[in-house]
């Protein structure tokens, strides 16, 4: 039996309201003012949001306040559909309140916590065998669809893989007809920069915009309503082998973002944007001097091997900084009580170790830092000088646990590449658990005492030098597909691979006519025979709950709710629900395409409970079927041909978007 | 797409000739003879000396002498050569011949090599440095530029090589992707050691030869030693033409291309000042 867990979601905390709104006095300002700038849409939602009926606990004078000006807007309701429905938050489109919404879903994590937890309950362990195709949407794109989609008011945004076409649904009208599409018109050049497939990982939703990111290196911002562009602003290169892959995420009016391309040697950034505007508010490099990386007098972290000057330059070889990689194309969480961002950085570069002795600050670890300003907090580094393209991009999942000794910790939660899964005390990122969540050989844990990996020496990749079962293989034990965490079962629901690798040298190669004997990497199924697996979590008891073996990895998202049904995706199609404390199986759909999407629940217009997900292989694993790769050749699609060969017999590409309700039909 | 079609254009044109010698009329009528064959090279559009898409480089010219010898029009399909090089070139059929390609290439079928090259050290000739060797002790101290790739596990040949001797505080990587917006990505590295950037760099043999002919300051290149560093490490490859595994034919009439035009071929690596080594 697991010991009894007490869960709080950090984004119920009251902590988080100083935004304004609440504030009486300054309304009358802070409501002209804002009418002046914000869209049509976030009016629209505005005045939806003042007809709310729901209220979280907050502060009485704060719902009193809110109280006054709802019926003051009661005046200025429209017909329309749309504000029909009943929204908590008071705000426009300030995220901070939206993502308690469970009507909403406005990040591709649900909200900054990254539960990708829905208090919807209308869908529940004991109906979702019920569970029926409402509508479907086809892309027409054959590239893997990773991206999760937005539902703001009664409005579902998906982001196309490349070219990264944005589509708005009117949920209000029967088969959510599309309201408008953009298309940013990304150059063709980019698809052959992109390492792998032409993913995007989402939208992101604030203030009456939608923000994404172009494969060519754009952060674009839509007005939610009409989808004209507000700004675009150039970020990354793909002259220099930049793209953008990544969700943004909107903290406290900055939109943040990060580029992809650690295997064509760029420097990792994360940047963050005016959301008005769209100019660039700081930025925060991942390698090189201080300056640069946003290190002042406050940057505390927790060991001593991440305290020194400069470190990011001197953990490198010469100038090796320089092309270090350290991108940043997972995800951020934010914690407003703290006022700290989380994210991690991707693996080192060249991937090759020997060229880079050192810690390779600060690549393949994560940092806390204040979104204002980007000034670093803490940082901990979960794959020092890796080894293994280990990058620490993975989500972190905030939660405040019971841990078994009893004590309630603020930690964040990460299921890392490297087969670990952490808990971390967010407010100074000390390791209070390292356990791993699979078959690792090629390290020992951590170091509770350094906080360093311990890794084994037989499993080093050497050029020239065969190394055979290394596991877990270079997508980690998890790659970028989110985990989500309920905080009524206090399980951490974590989609994941069981892989191996052989890494063997090669024949010559050729990149830019330059020729090169490289080493093949050929992944293969771990322990077990199955390449797949869900495992449920127990953070507090550092061990699994249950855990489900899937044929092929599992490289879509999780998402569970209050019916305690958990949701997910296999690359060969079926979309499953399955008990959230058992992990028995009560539903599954196969779909046209594999699943390596990222699902979402959340309320229609007619006060029903739905969940969507994009179906269409693709992505790292997904390529083989997606971009039409050689099966015969094991080192395809980056290692992945061998391992996945039959994926090819088991699916086909092709974005769909399926919502599902109970009964189906709409 | 074989030999044989190529063989009957030809013979057409022919007849056509001692017809219109014969009427002239009659030669308005061989103009709408079926359309000449098409040679449909992939090539990088930016990658000097290889190719370029303005026509400049030494693939291109050697695209167009094959072109010329099977009496075919000469049409480009454009990609960078990356990752997905000839998944998106050879593979996706948009074009059936890539230039040049290592030989034992593995996505591709390849022809008889046509040249040999070496990895050079590249340094000012005024310093007379005469870097030969790996093992010379003074690549410890002396500020070294290498090619790196950057490519999952893999990296150029030096950049292995002197990381497998602990040298790498002194090495400075120059990616063979540059930055693809300039013209001539792989120029920067040997104009590198022209601006004293570095005190020398070990180059691909055809791009340190041709863009040392362009040096302000005059360049010493020398061959790489050992060849082959370690069983798994050569610095010596032989280059040749690439198609799609099942084009069996294809490849043996490039064969046949590549011995009757060796002397045309090396006349164009001649020009372009690439440095081979015999016995290929």
């Amino acid at each position: 039996m697991r010991p009894p867990v007490e869960v709080t979601d950090p984004s119920l905390s009251d902590a988080r309201i100083p935004y304004g709104v609440f504030n009486g006095d300054d309304d009358a300002v802070n409501s002209a003012d804002r009418e002046q700038h914000e869209t049509p849409f976030a009016r629209e939602l505005r005045v939806m949001d003042m007809r709310t009926s729901r209220w979280r606990a907050r502060g009485l004078a704060a719902a009193l306040a809110l109280q006054v000006m709802s019926c003051q807007k009661q005046t200025l309701d429209t017909s329309s559909p749309a504000s029909a429905r009943a929204l908590s938050g008071t705000t426009a489109g300030d995220p901070a309140l939206l993502q308690e919404d469970d009507g909403q879903w406005v990040m591709p994590a649900k909200n900054y916590a990254s539960t990708r937890y829905s208090g919807l309950d209308e869908i529940n362990v004991q109906n979702v065998g019920r569970l029926g195709v409402s509508w479907t949407f086809s892309t027409g794109m054959v590239a893997g669809h990773e991206a999760a989609p937005l539902v703001v008011g009664s409005t579902m945004f998906i982001v196309t893989p490349f070219p990264n076409i944005v589509y708005a649904f009117d949920l209000s009208s029967p088969g959510a007809p599309i309201k408008w599409q953009y298309d940013p018109k990304p150059p063709g050049a980019a698809k052959g920069v992109a390492c792998c497939d032409l993913v995007n990982r989402g939208a992101a939703y604030a203030d009456g915009k939608i923000f994404f990111n172009s494969l060519d290196g754009r952060t674009i911002a839509l007005d939610a309503a009409t989808g004209q562009p507000q700004w675009i602003t150039q970020l990354a290169d793909i002259n220099r082998g930049e793209t953008m892959t990544m969700a943004p995420l909107v903290v406290k009016g900055k939109v943040l973002v990060g580029n992809s391309g650690g295997e064509f040697g760029v420097r990792g950034w994360l940047t963050a944007l005016d959301a008005t505007s769209g100019k660039i508010a700081w930025r925060a490099y991942s390698t090189g001097p201080d300056k640069d990386v946003l290190i002042g007098p406050n940057f505390k972290p927790h060991y001593d091997s991440d305290r020194g000057t400069d470190l990011g330059i001197t953990t490198w070889p010469g100038e090796g900084w320089r092309t270090g990689g350290g991108t940043v194309w997972g995800w951020i969480s934010y914690d407003p009580e703290l006022d700290l961002i989380f994210y991690g950085t991707a693996n080192p570069g060249p991937w090759n170790p020997e060229q880079r002795p050192g810690a390779n600050k600060w690549t393949a670890g994560m940092f806390a830092r204040r979104p204002d300003t980007g000034e670093a907090i803490w940082f901990y580094q979960t794959s020092p000088h890796d080894l293994f393209d280990h990058d620490g991009v993975n989500e972190l999942v905030l939660a405040d646990v019971k841990m078994n000794n009893g004590a309630v910790r603020k930690i964040a939660m990460r299921a890392d590449r490297n087969g670990l899964l952490y808990a971390i005390d967010r407010t100074n990122g000390e390791v209070l658990s390292a356990a791993s969540f699979g078959y690792v050989n090629s390290n020992r844990g951590i170091d509770m005492k350094t906080g360093r990996l311990i890794p084994v020496a037989e499993k080093e990749p050497k050029q020239g030098v065969v190394v055979r079962d290394i596991c877990p293989a270079a997508p980690g034990m998890k790659d970028w597909q989110p985990t989500s965490f309920s905080p009524r079962t206090g399980l951490l629901y974590i989609p994941h691979q069981n892989l191996c690798e052989d890494i063997e040298t090669m024949p010559a190669s050729y990149i830019a006519g330059t020729p090169y004997v490289g080493a093949s990497v050929v992944y293969k199924a771990g322990p077990g025979g199955n390449r797949g697996v869900v495992t449920a979590w127990d953070p507090a008891a550092a061990k699994p709950a249950w855990t489900i073996k899937e044929t092929f990895p599992v490289w879509s998202g999780t998402v569970v709710t209050a019916g305690d049904v958990l949701f997910y995706g296999t690359m060969d199609g079926w979309f499953k629900a399955v008990n959230a404390r058992t992990g028995d199986t009560l539903w599954q759909f196969k779909c046209g395409s594999g699943i390596i999407g990222q699902p979402i629940v959340y309320k229609g217009p007619d006060g029903h409970e739905y969940v969507a997900v994009l179906s269409g292989v693709g992505g790292w694993p997904g390529a083989i079927v997606s971009a039409d790769l050689d099966p015969r050749d094991a080192t395809a699609g980056n290692g992945w041909g061998g391992t996945l060969a039959d994926l090819k017999s088991a699916t086909t590409r092709g974005g769909m978007l399926y919502v599902f309700s109970i009964g189906g039909g709409h | 797409m074989t030999r044989l079609r190529f063989a009957s254009a030809r013979h057409v044109r022919l007849a056509c000739g001692s017809i219109a010698a014969v009427a002239l009329l009659a030669a308005a009528g061989c103009i709408t003879r079926s359309p000449q064959p098409a040679l449909r090279v992939c090539a990088d559009p930016n990658n000097l000396p290889f190719s370029n898409r303005d026509g400049e480089g030494f693939e291109n010219r050697i695209a167009e002498l094959l072109a010329a010898d099977r009496d075919a029009t000469l049409e480009y399909t454009w990609w960078a050569q990356r990752r997905g090089f000839v998944r998106n070139t050879l593979g996706a059929g948009v074009c059936d011949v890539v230039i040049g390609v290592p030989r034992g290439f593995e996505p591709a079928r390849t022809t008889r090599p046509y040249y040999r090259s070496s990895y050079v050290f590249v340094s000012k000739a005024a310093r007379r440095l005469g870097l030969e060797s790996l093992d010379d002790p003074r690549l410890r101290d002396l500020r070294i530029g290498v090619q790196m790739i950057g490519d999952d596990f893999n990296n150029s040949p030096p950049a292995h090589a002197l990381a497998s001797r602990g040298i790498v505080r002194n090495v400075v990587g120059y990616s063979v992707y540059g930055d693809y917006a300039r013209p001539n990505p792989l120029a920067d590295i040997v104009n590198a050691v022209d601006r004293g950037e570095v005190d020398a760099a070990v180059v691909w043999g055809p791009a340190a030869g041709y863009f040392a002919k362009t040096s302000r300051t005059g360049l010493a290149l020398t061959p790489v030693s050992p060849r082959r560093d370690s069983p798994a490490l050569p610095f010596v490859f032989e280059i040749s033409m690439g198609v799609r595994r099942g084009d069996r034919a294809l490849a043996e009439s490039l064969d046949d291309f590549l011995l009757r035009r060796r002397a045309d071929v090396e006349a164009i690596l001649d020009r372009y000042g690439v440095p081979r080594l015999e016995g290929y």
